[in-house]
């Protein structure tokens, strides 16, 4: 299956304002958002993208 | 052995040369193989059977043996078709595809090269039967320069101008120069691009030009021409590492983000003003009736 612009997952220091069906990873520190984006974006192979400081989301495109 | 042996033989072989002479190997990495050329070579030689049997067959008054040339129509269609299948299977695998404009441009090409081939082998041995040998090689030589000429399409940088500009980033934002590209989430991805990555802005000569460039195909032409000569600093799984090209909307000049392997932004400049201006990208917005 090939899956085009979707949002594979979240990663946020702000719990309360994602939502939604892709998963959600919260994390304390912008260190660990950021280890856990280059993480999750080698797994996922996605593009790990930042929306502000406090949320990244990984792309498949 | 008979009155037609001699400007038959002629015919085929110079269509045969004229076959080889226009399958060139070179950074476009096509046809590279042995095997590849192999089936080209073979179909030049059919092709130029064809084109030469043609003159003796209406000279012996055998006027249906011209319908042959429709079946050599419907057989290079084929070929078009075999080198469109092929090239869109194995883009697949390559780490920035040529993109189907590209692809089909190339399968056009080899359409077009094997009728070029009967045209010079039906005018050869027409002037070999109808006149003399020297006036059948002569013809030869003409056909060798029409079909250069014919080969050699437009480059890039006759369409555009090329400058380079540096890459910044406006929080996760790439741009070059003043054209958005992409957002890059990672710092260590942000650092990757600065020190691996090159901006070049293509600025469109004239009105025509501006739809040429902003053209989907035209543009993975060229990511794909410059990954080609100077490799790329990518692999699966790195999807953030993916050269791209933008356009700014207001004046339609195209921004270039490339990630070459050789860091030689002189080089890089001269590959994409040799990149091809694809013949289906091409349009003539203000040409009228």
């Amino acid at each position: 299956m090939k899956m085009e612009k979707a949002i594979l997952a979240s990663i946020t220091m702000q719990e309360n304002k994602v939502h939604g069906s892709a998963a959600v990873f919260n994390c304390d520190t912008k260190e660990e958002m950021e280890a856990v984006a280059a993480n999750l974006e080698a797994i996922l192979d996605g593009i790990a993208h930042r929306l502000s400081d406090q949320l990244y989301i990984i792309v498949k495109h | 052995m008979n009155e037609y042996t001699y400007p038959i033989i002629t015919g085929i072989v110079i269509g045969t040369i004229l076959r080889m002479y226009m399958m060139r190997t070179d950074y476009r990495q096509y046809p590279t193989y042995l095997h590849g050329k192999i089936i080209h070579l073979s179909l030049g030689f059919i092709a130029a059977s064809l084109g030469t049997i043609a003159i003796p067959s209406i000279m012996e008054k055998e006027f249906t043996a011209v319908t042959f040339l429709t079946l050599a129509a419907s057989q290079f269609r084929e070929v078009r078709n075999m080198e469109r299948n092929t090239l869109t299977e194995v883009d697949a695998y390559e780490l920035v595809p040529r993109g189907n404009t590209y692809i089909e441009g190339i399968a056009v090409a080899f359409e077009s090269r094997n009728y070029l081939v009967i045209f010079t082998s039906f005018v050869v041995t027409l002037c070999y039967l109808s006149l003399n040998i020297w006036v059948g090689l002569g013809a030869a030589v003409v056909c060798f320069l029409i079909a250069k000429f014919l080969m050699s399409g437009s480059k890039l940088g006759d369409i555009v101008t090329i400058e380079k500009r540096d890459l910044s980033f406006d929080g996760a934002g790439l741009y070059v120069d003043n054209i958005y590209i992409m957002n890059i989430g990672l710092p260590e991805r942000q650092e990757e691009i600065l020190k691996y990555g090159m901006g070049f802005i293509l600025t469109p000569k004239s009105f025509s030009v501006r739809s040429t460039i902003a053209n989907l195909g035209q543009r993975q032409a060229i990511l794909h021409d410059v990954s080609v000569e100077l490799g790329v600093f990518r692999d699966s799984g790195t999807p953030a590492l993916v050269p791209l090209i933008k356009r700014d909307l207001n004046d339609g000049r195209i921004g270039v983000f490339i990630l070459p392997q050789e860091n030689d932004p002189v080089r890089a400049e001269q590959v994409i003003s040799n990149v091809p201006v694809l013949e289906n990208a091409i349009q003539k917005p203000r040409e009228k009736e």
